[in-house]
Formats: C-alpha cells, structure tokens, sequence
C-alpha cells in the first residue's frame, strides 16, 4: 500500500477522500465559489418571506389536543416552523429553516414562553452537599401575597423519584439532600421576583452530615453505580521495551449551553397537562414525568420548544416535573427559567476523572499490552453514569491495536454534584489519558507520534479491545493485502497542511495575554500537538435504538408538499435542515413543511451520541422510500399519501461484565486535531493559534452544518484544555457563574482548517458518520500536547492551569 | 414608577416597580420583547446586547430607571437586513441564542468601521458568547456583511487561510491557497 504519510498533495481540494470512485454528478458539493462580489443569501431566504413566525407562541395551545396524528394545515407549536420553498438536497447547505427567525429575534426559545395569567415558577435548592431533612416549614412564604402555591416532596402526586436509566433521582428531597443544589421546594407566584422571595421565606431545618467527595474512596467504599472491566490476553506476561505509567486528572466541564433551563406547563382544566419545554428526548421527559405526576401519559402533552443549545445537559429532566406539578396544583399555566447560576447547578455535568495508565510497547514501536484505572465521578445520583463507564471502558485505549488489555472503569458515587452526559459521553477523558499516553511513549521509543499512532492505528477487520470487529471501511480499499486503515489515511493528512509560520509584527491580540497587553514576544514559545478521537455514534450496549418519522405528501395549490412528523430535538445542530434535504433528495417536494416535534408523534430518540442523522435522519429517509413506493400507481390529486417509519441501527450487545467483551458499539466516529499554541511560559499563558482537523464523517450531508460542528466541537474541547472547570470543595461549586466559569470566546479560539473525509459506512443512511461529537475528543489532547512541546513539561491534567506552566519555570518537570 | 423610552422606533412605557429592574427584564417580561435574550444576567455573556442611545449595552446591566426618555434599538431594530443576510448564508447562527446580541454587537462595529479585519472583529465581539459555533463562521459573516454593505466594493480577505468561502460553503479547503 502507498505509504499513506506520503500521498500526494494536489487532492486537498476535494472532500472526497476516494477521488474517482464517484462520478461528477454524484458528486453533491455545493458549486464553486462565484467570482466577483458574493451573492450573499438573498436567493435561498427569499421564499422565506411568508413563514415567518412573529410573537411568542399563541395562547390558548390547548386546541392542539384536538389536531389529528398529521395536522393539515401545520399548525405550529413551540418550536415548529413551516420551511417553503427551500431549494438544496442532501450534501448541499441550503437556509436553515430557522435561521430567519433567529436573526429576526422572533425565534420562540423555551424561555420566551408567555402564556395569558401565566404564574413563575421557582426552587429552592439545597445550600449543602450533604444533610438530614428534619422539617421544611412553608406557612410564612404560603402566605405571601402573589405566592400561589408553595410544593414539597409531600405534594408529589405520583412516584417520588425519577431518572434517566434508574429511577434514584427524588423529584423533591424527601428526608435527604445529597449534593448542593437539590431541590427541596418548589413555588408559584405572580412574578419570578417574588417567587425567589418567597423561597427566603421556606424554613428548612437541615442536619448538616459531613459530604463523601472523593471518587476514589467512594470506590473504596463500594459507592459506586457501574464498574465496568475489559480483559483481553495476558498483559502481566508481556516484556516490552519501553513502559509509561502516568496519572491523569480530568476537571469537571459544564455544557453551559447558553439558553437556560425552561419551559411552560399548562393545565388542560381536565385533569391534563401540556408541557412545552427545552429537552433532547421528549418522550424520555414524558416516560419519566408521567408516573411521578400521576397521570396516564395519553394525559400529557410535551412539545419541544426552541432549543439554545443542549451538548447533553438537556438529556435529564429539569423544570418538567417541577413546573408541571405547580401548574396542577395552581389550576394556571407556570413557566419556569432557571438564572445562570442555578442552570450551573440544575442539570449534570462531565464527570471529572483520575486515570492511571500503564502502556507498554516493543522494540518495534507496536503496542504490548494498556493497563488502566478509570475512576468517574458520577456525583450523587445516577443519571447516565452506567453509559458513560461503559463508553470510557470500551474506548479506553482509543483506535489502536492492542492485544493484551486490562481496564477497570468506575463510575462513583459522592456527594459531588451529579454528572451525566456531555458530548463526548465518556470518551473524552479517555481520550486525553490515551493521546498523552501515545506521545509519551513515542517519545521514550524515539519515534515520531504521528508514525508510532499509523503503526497502531485500527483498520478495516481489527479487533478493538471489546472484540469488536472494526467493519465498516471499504474491503476494497486493501492495498497489497494490507487492510484500510483510515486512520493511517487520516493522520497522513496533515502532510499538505503546513503548520502556519510565526507571522512577523503580530497584533498583540494574538499573543497569550491578548489585550492584556503582558507580553510582545518575549518568553513565548510554540508547540505543536496532534490529537486522534475514536467515538461511537447512537446509543451502545444492546439498548434499543430507534426512531419514528412521518411523512405526507400532499398536492397543495397545484405544488407538491411534504409535512414531515418527527420528535427530534433541533437543538441547534441543524436537525431540521437535515430533515428537509433528506425528504427534497427523496421526494423532490416542491415544499417541506417540518410539523411540531412533540409526543404525538413517535418517539425520534435522543439528539444526543451524534445520532439523530443517523436515527432520525434514517427514519425520514425510510418513509420516503416508503412514500414513493405508494406512490406508484397513485396520482396525487385523488388524494395524499402517508407513511410512517420506525428506523433502527443494527443491533449491539452488552459488554460482558467480566471480560468487557460484546460487541458493543453501532458505530464509531474519527477525528484528528493538530493544534499548534504559544505559550508565555513566564507567565503560564496559553493562546491556540491554530487548529487543524482532519475528520471521518462517513458523507458531508450538510457542508456549512459540518463545519459548524467541527468547529463548535473543537472549541469546547479548548475550554477543557486550558480553561473550563468547575471548581468544588467539599461538595460545593466554588464558580456557578460566566464570570468565573469560562467558556471560550472569540478572542480565545484560532482560525479552524477543515479536512474532511468521507469513508462511507456501508450500514448506515447515505454512508454518513455522526459527526458531533468526535472533534469534541481530539481537539483537547492535541493542545495539551502543543503545551507540552512548547514548554516541556508533562501536563497530566486539564485544564492546564497558569500554575501548571509556572510552577515548574527554571526547572526541569 | 413609569419610564417612557423609545424601544425600535416605537414609544414604549414601563410601570417598574422595582428600582434596580434591568432593561432587559423590562424589555422581556413587561414589554414582552423577547428577541433580546436572557443567558447570564452578569454582563458577562453580550446576549442581551442592545443599542442605548446609539452605544452597545449589556441590557442586563442597565437599570430600566436610567432609561426615561432614551432609545433603545435591539435585534429588530438595531440590525440592518444584509447583516442577519449574512449571518443565514455563513451558517453563524446554530441554536441562535447568541444571535440577537451578536447582531447587535456587528451592526454597531461595521457602523464605526465599514471594513474591519479580523482581530478587529474578534476585539469588538470578545464580549459575545456563542457555544456552538466556535465562532469561524461569525467571522466570515462579518466579513460578509461587511462586503454586503459597501456597495458591491469587493470583499476583504481574511488575514488568514480559513477555509470556508462565504457562500456557498464547502466543507474542503479548496479556498485555502488564496491569502
Ligand atoms: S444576559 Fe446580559 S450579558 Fe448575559
Ligand atoms: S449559536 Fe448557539 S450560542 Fe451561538
């Protein structure tokens, strides 16, 4: 096989990474640049004029209950818009269907809810990690004017707990709080001012107990909620020649989406509730909701209203129960908005990790044998902390080779704050242990870490640690026998992308300190970092994965127009647009009407684990086929035609709990960053300069989509590595705040260049390859690693802080 | 108290009757004006970024009070069309809560400057949070409005090899060999 560090330069223009496989015209990039000034937009936002939604969501939504399964005309609900007249199939980037809105300000996100005579709901959480409840005493703010309803765990009207995998979470406490911040009341009043007076009012006698913070010692202890081992071969009778063994620590991140926590519950005065609220799987909040309030679920409508962003922290419930017991307790419609610093507090975050990796290789550079120890934080209540272990075991070593494995991974139980999913769910931490690991051990074996990485990397037919059979890269794509490696491919790359030069007469905005002005070159050095994320794509483990698309396609006026039914969450990544070229590329519609996203229709599965491409995006695909099919024969002035589907992935096995061997996964996902920094090494400051990344996305479906992934992806994997934390002690978050919580901004983030390869995985819909979260993975090594090269020193915990750089000036690590 | 202002071109009174009540509550919760969003409430996130008088504010810092007889021009009226055009066509808006801030924010930077570059954007909306987009493409679009608005004058390039053309985008870098 040609050497793939050496493959020639002059394809860098394509997106294709099999030139001449594919025909032009299957070809679907968009066409090439105009000359001359650019038209910008007005071709593809014109036919937008007449769907435009303007003001908050209607009042009185409770005629929605009486709208058949496919409401014609679409009506529109929190959420929904009618998307006409939108040209561009699948891999083309036409207007979002949202986008109008969006810069227009009349976008209806969850906490832009206004309903007539509509009260503020508000919680009063726990001041700390760890106490008894010996009494709550509510009759002072009960009596306050404007307050309508003040609730307790005494007031919940069904089952007391909740949860996304187990049921362990109380809706309210009942004689025990188990982290900072859990909720202990909850309250109704005229306004959102006085509800939060009315909290200061609620008298909470709390026994304080001292907190259990300390993962390892809960493990010790047995406090844990999953210990998942993997166990391949013999490691202990392996002799290696070069051995490293390294500890790493992994702080806690928060997906700090910027839209907070929100929504509106509305009594249907029959004894039913509608809910409209800000979630990433609406009919996992229904199936949890439904039981603790009581009612059927036919009782209860949800519907997603507008998502500001998600990244996992809308995956457990919030405000759902909380507000809709108000709101039957009250007889009114409640919407309730969590502030900024109780939004910090009021979903789970990353679980911060400790790793302890032992790599071993031979004499020629191919790794022997990974022993590691995992151990998660999953905070005080389980959320999806048994997923997460899972993710982390069975990606623990990354998309390499090895044959001798023994991991254990953890998943603790603490008085911490709870954690939960994040993207990357579970392979991120891993992924900054096993990266480092692979430069270290490059290093000690005197070999480039871009070579020692292609002599490890996976190809089409290896097994990876679980006994998973890596399948889905093209067999024919062997060279002289050797299998495809599209990692080898990947990382040979980065061979036409130069690493960009030290410009001359810099700005000073572009030197670590920025406008802090503590610098104008002198103690700054550069380093160059790579970084290769492997992450599985839809949900893992045997669990049934599915979702549910409609369509309609209907002759309306003399057009051809498809409503398209789903319950996906559009949470900012695009969905919806998908949605559209999906059906035009089926269909070829003259109009797609996207219909509400809510629980009338089926389930669409969480948009979380890179997947509603896939799953949703497979559903949407199949009942076109399914409508096209009906079609034969049909003329549709008799009448439209309907069909729905369920789509599912194929099936995968749970990891044995012994060995960690199953075929685990549907799907995984590559990305390799390299990341070049300067470091002001006198005074511990980091500034990315740039970024560049090479990702495996199966098939672009949406080029401008893809992008924004990658590079959202990519800039939350830089707060990780050198700024994103959120600090405890003791149980307590020390920095529940934008002030002292950071997230980059755009001064922090470089310039991004993309490559993009599109290795099409045979299973699934149109070849594609979730793409959300990988660049989230590798992008937060291969920093650390440019800060590693900048200044030397080994860096094994992140973020890397100041006084990680400084703490060592003048010495050698 | 009542506080009388101009919000959009529109007269728009207030019945406060919390002194310290931000703009931005009054705006939202009052006057029910929700294009300006709510994300932090600590002047720290430039979501609710609204012109008072002509000048960028954090509405969440400016107490409602201090607004009698002042305009104020949010996301509907402080933005001119081919800057949310832009905005659309470079794929700068994702989940869109940053948005209205941002546009705020570039319609007052291409006022003072018709034709900035790069570190020049990044200085004026250093102030801005967006978590999803990583910001490349708030750059680009920017850059395209910038060109949108100075009547066909063609565009200036960015300082750097960003890949992405304005429109349509492409998800290679076959642009990259043009500085
Ligand atoms: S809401 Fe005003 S700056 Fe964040
Ligand atoms: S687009 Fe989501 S915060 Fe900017």
């Amino acid at each position: 096989m040609p050497d793939a560090l050496n493959e020639p330069t002059g394809r860098a223009a394509t997106t294709a990474s099999t030139p001449g496989e594919r025909t032009p015209d299957e070809r679907t990039s968009p066409s090439p640049a105009p000359t001359g000034p650019v038209p910008v937009a007005p071709a593809a936002s014109a036919g937008l004029e007449t769907a435009v939604p303007a003001g908050p969501v209607p009042a009185a939504p409770a005629a929605s209950h009486a709208a058949p399964e496919f409401p014609t005309p679409p009506t529109r609900a929190a959420g929904g818009v009618g998307t006409p007249h939108l040209p561009g199939g699948v891999g083309s980037s036409p207007t979002r269907p949202d986008a109008e809105a969006k810069v227009n300000g009349t976008f209806d996100y969850a906490s832009d809810l206004d309903f007539p005579g509509m009260l503020w709901g508000h919680t009063l959480r726990s001041p700390h990690p760890s106490a008894r409840l010996r009494a709550i005493d509510t009759t002072t703010a009960r009596a306050m004017p404007g307050v309508a309803a003040v609730l307790t765990a005494a007031d919940v009207p069904g089952k007391l707990h909740y949860g996304l995998i187990e049921a362990d979470q109380p809706v309210l406490a009942l004689d025990q709080v188990n982290y900072e911040g859990e909720p202990v009341a909850i309250i109704a009043a005229e306004t959102l001012d006085l509800a939060r007076r009315a909290a200061e009012l609620i008298d909470v006698d709390y026994d304080i107990l001292e907190p259990a913070c300390d993962p390892e010692e809960a493990v010790a202890a047995g406090n844990w909620f999953r210990c998942q081992p993997v166990r391949l071969g013999d490691p202990d009778a392996q002799t290696p020649a070069a051995v490293v063994t390294r500890d790493y620590v992994v702080g806690m991140q928060d997906q700090a989406p910027l839209g907070p926590e929100s929504g509106a519950a509305l009594p249907t005065g029959d004894g039913g509730i509608e809910l409209y609220v800000a979630t990433q799987w609406v009919h996992s909040d229904l199936e949890q909701i439904a039981p603790c309030l009581g009612l059927e679920p036919d009782r209860i409508h949800m519907a997603i209203a507008g998502i500001g962003g998600a990244f996992g922290a809308r995956e457990d419930l919030s405000v759902q129960v909380h507000m809709a017991m108000l709101a039957l307790a009250t007889g009114r419609p409640v919407k309730m908005m969590y502030d900024r610093a109780e939004s910090f507090v009021g979903h789970v975050h990353r679980h911060p990790a400790r790793m302890r990796y032992e790599h071993a290789a031979d004499a020629d550079g191919k790794l022997l044998y990974v022993k590691a120890r995992i151990v998660l934080d999953g905070g005080a209540y389980a959320s999806t902390t048994e997923a997460v272990v899972g993710n982390a075991a069975s990606l623990a070593v990354g998309p390499y080779e090895v044959e001798h494995v023994s991991i254990d991974a953890w998943g603790a139980r603490t008085n911490n704050p709870p954690c939960g999913a994040m993207r990357g769910f579970g392979g991120v931490q891993t992924c900054f242990a096993y990266e480092s690991q692979m430069d270290a051990l490059a290093e000690v074996l005197g070999l480039d870490p871009l070579e020692f990485r292609r002599r490890n990397a996976v190809a089409q037919g290896s097994k990876l640690i679980t006994g998973q059979i890596v399948d889905a890269y093209d067999p024919a794509r062997a060279d002289g026998g050797t299998p495809f490696s599209p990692l080898a491919d990947m990382l040979g790359r980065f061979k036409d992308m130069p690493v960009p030069a030290v410009p001359t007469g810099r700005d000073i905005v572009e030197l670590p300190g920025g406008t802090g002005n503590t610098t104008h070159g002198e103690g700054v050095r550069r380093g160059v970092g790579y970084g290769v994320g492997l992450k599985n794509v839809c949900y893992s483990e045997g669990f049934d994965d599915y979702s549910t698309a409609g369509i309609r396609l209907e002759l309306v006026d003399g057009q051809t127009v498809a409503y398209v039914r789903t319950a996906a969450a559009e949470v900012g990544q695009g969905h919806w647009s998908l949605q559209a070229q999906i059906v035009r590329t089926e269909l070829g519609a003259d109009r797609v009407e996207l219909l509400p996203n809510d629980t009338k229709a089926g389930s669409a599965g969480s948009s979380s684990a890179s997947r509603q491409s896939y799953m949703t995006g497979g559903a949407v695909k199949a009942a076109c086929e399914a409508v096209r099919e009906l079609m034969r024969g049909h003329d549709l002035a008799d009448g439209p035609i309907e069909a729905t589907r369920v789509f599912r992935h194929r099936a995968t096995k749970p990891m044995d709990p012994v060995t960690g061997q199953g075929e685990s996964h549907v799907q995984l996902a590559l990305c390799v960053h390299r990341a070049t920094v300067d470091v002001d090494v006198e005074l511990g400051l980091v500034k990315v300069v740039d970024l560049t990344c090479v990702q495996d996305v199966g098939k672009i479906m949406n080029p401008v989509a893809l992008e924004g992934q990658i590079h959202g992806g990519s800039a939350q994997g830089l707060g990780l590595a050198v700024m994103e934390e959120m600090i405890t002690a003791q149980g307590r978050v020390k920095n529940a705040s934008f002030t002292d919580y950071l997230i980059p901004t755009i001064l922090d983030m470089p310039p991004m260049r993309l490559r993009i390869v599109e290795n099409a995985d045979p299973e699934a819909p149109y070849g594609l390859r979730g793409a959300g979260e990988p660049p989230t993975l590798s992008s937060t090594p291969a920093i650390v690693a440019a800060i590693r090269d900048a200044t030397g020193l080994a860096l094994t915990q992140i973020p890397v802080r100041p006084e990680h750089l400084t703490a060592h000036f003048g010495r050698q690590p | 108290m009542r506080v009388e202002m101009r919000v959009d071109g529109e007269p728009a009174a207030a019945e406060i009757d919390r002194p310290g009540e931000s703009l931005l509550t009054t705006l939202r919760d009052r006057l029910g004006r929700y294009g300006t969003k709510n994300a932090c409430e600590q002047g720290e996130c430039g979501s609710c970024t609204v012109l008072l008088d002509g000048d960028p504010v954090c509405a969440c810092l400016v107490a409602t009070a201090q607004c009698e007889g002042r305009e104020v021009k949010t996301v509907v009226g402080a933005v001119p069309r081919p800057v949310r055009d832009a905005f659309i066509a470079c794929g700068a808006v994702q989940c869109g809560f940053c948005t209205p801030g941002l546009l705020v924010s570039v319609a007052d930077l291409l006022a003072r400057d018709g034709d900035p570059n790069d570190v020049q954007i990044r200085e004026a909306l250093a102030g801005n949070l967006c978590r999803c987009t990583g910001y490349e493409k708030i750059i680009d679009a920017v850059h395209a409005a910038a060109e949108l608005m100075s009547d066909g004058t063609p565009a200036p390039t960015r300082a750097h090899w960003i890949t992405t053309p304005v429109v349509p985008s492409a998800a290679n870098d076959a642009t990259e060999a043009a500085p």
